[in-house]
């Protein structure tokens, strides 16, 4: 498909760039992501993703915009405060670039609709804010072959790593989430709302070389960031046969046991 | 014995990881330890011993978005 001359216009630092292109842009316009949660990450991942001219955008959030959630979440804004995140995040994008195609699920990713969500997607960012649907978007994506780029923020740090199918999973890492009586919820305490921004525009370029055929991707390793040292860390860990769901004999074959439980949201 | 934990010199008693775990509280679940950059799976542990300067890094799972 020839880029429209509009589109040669908006798109043209993507196609000047080395390695880039026309061919890596013709792909991202051909691309579907899947966007789990339109919070703190997801609204720095769906405004480059949309600039970027990622050709479906997908967004998946029950929740409602509520005052606390602005001072880190910057796709919302004050007047849109009680709006559902996806309206808000929708009418952004679609501003920001008309090009594309936003695709709204206004509900919760549960155990019921995950695989059905995620089946028309090429790849899927995980912006959740709990730990039960971090465990199922990995496990859901893993169970239909998907690619996903997963973050974590707490306090003043935060984590992503990148997955394809035959690489390490969330699980290789972390085999389970924290006990209840463990977990650190950014409403208990508390985050620094620019690590959303430095995290999650490190989740949509992952995205974007994963789509466009750039780099190297995250692959088996985990960044980290610390604010207060500005320390980037890169570990690498291998796929773990031993995994219950990705390993040579994985326990977890069908989506179950994921209480919904938001932990991040307005009490 | 003297060890680099989480960026910073440390004193500890430990010779492997499993007890470093122990000497630290470490929870069961969430947690991954990384010895110079490479993660080490927690089934390892018990036979991964450390070593003098050893540069070693207590990463928790996070959960916010």
């Amino acid at each position: 498909m020839e880029l429209s001359r509009t589109q040669k216009q908006r798109y043209n630092r993507h196609l000047i760039l080395d390695g880039f292109g026309d061919e890596g842009q013709q792909r991202l316009l051909q691309s579907k992501v899947l966007i789990v949660g339109a919070g703190g990450l997801g609204s720095p991942v769906s405004l480059y993703l949309a600039a970027a001219g990622v050709g479906t955008i997908g967004l998946v959030d029950g929740d409602q915009v509520s005052l606390t959630n602005l001072q880190r979440q910057v796709i919302h804004t004050t007047p849109d405060v009680g709006r559902s995140k996806v309206d808000s995040a929708e009418e952004k994008l679609h501003a920001i670039n008309p090009d594309i195609v936003i695709v709204k699920h206004e509900v919760y990713l549960s155990e019921d609709n995950a695989l059905d969500l995620i089946q028309p997607y090429d790849f899927v960012i995980d912006g959740t804010d709990n730990f039960a649907t971090k465990y199922l978007v990995n496990d859901a994506c893993v169970m239909l072959n998907k690619s996903f780029c997963m973050g974590g923020i707490s306090r003043y740090s935060g984590q992503v790593m990148t997955h394809r199918p035959g690489t390490a999973c969330y699980r290789c890492l972390f085999p389970e989430p924290p006990n209840i009586g463990e977990v650190e919820t950014c409403s208990m305490v508390g985050v620094l709302g620019s690590i959303a921004g430095m995290l999650g525009t490190v989740q949509a370029t992952e995205a974007i070389k994963c789509l466009a055929g750039v780099g190297e991707p995250l692959y088996n390793t985990l960044l980290t960031f610390d604010a207060l040292t500005m320390n980037w860390q890169r570990f690498e860990f291998p796929k773990n046969e031993e995994c219950a769901l990705c390993g040579k004999h994985p326990s977890i074959t069908r989506l179950k046991e994921y209480a919904f439980q938001p932990c991040c949201k307005k009490k | 014995m003297d060890i680099k934990l989480n960026n910073k010199k440390t004193s500890i008693a430990s010779c492997t990881l499993q007890e470093l775990a122990q000497e630290m509280s470490l929870p069961e679940k969430g947690i991954a330890v990384a010895i110079n950059n490479q993660m080490i799976p927690r089934t390892e542990w018990i036979n991964t011993p450390i070593t003098e300067g050893a540069d070693i890094v207590i990463i928790k799972a996070a959960c916010g978005g």
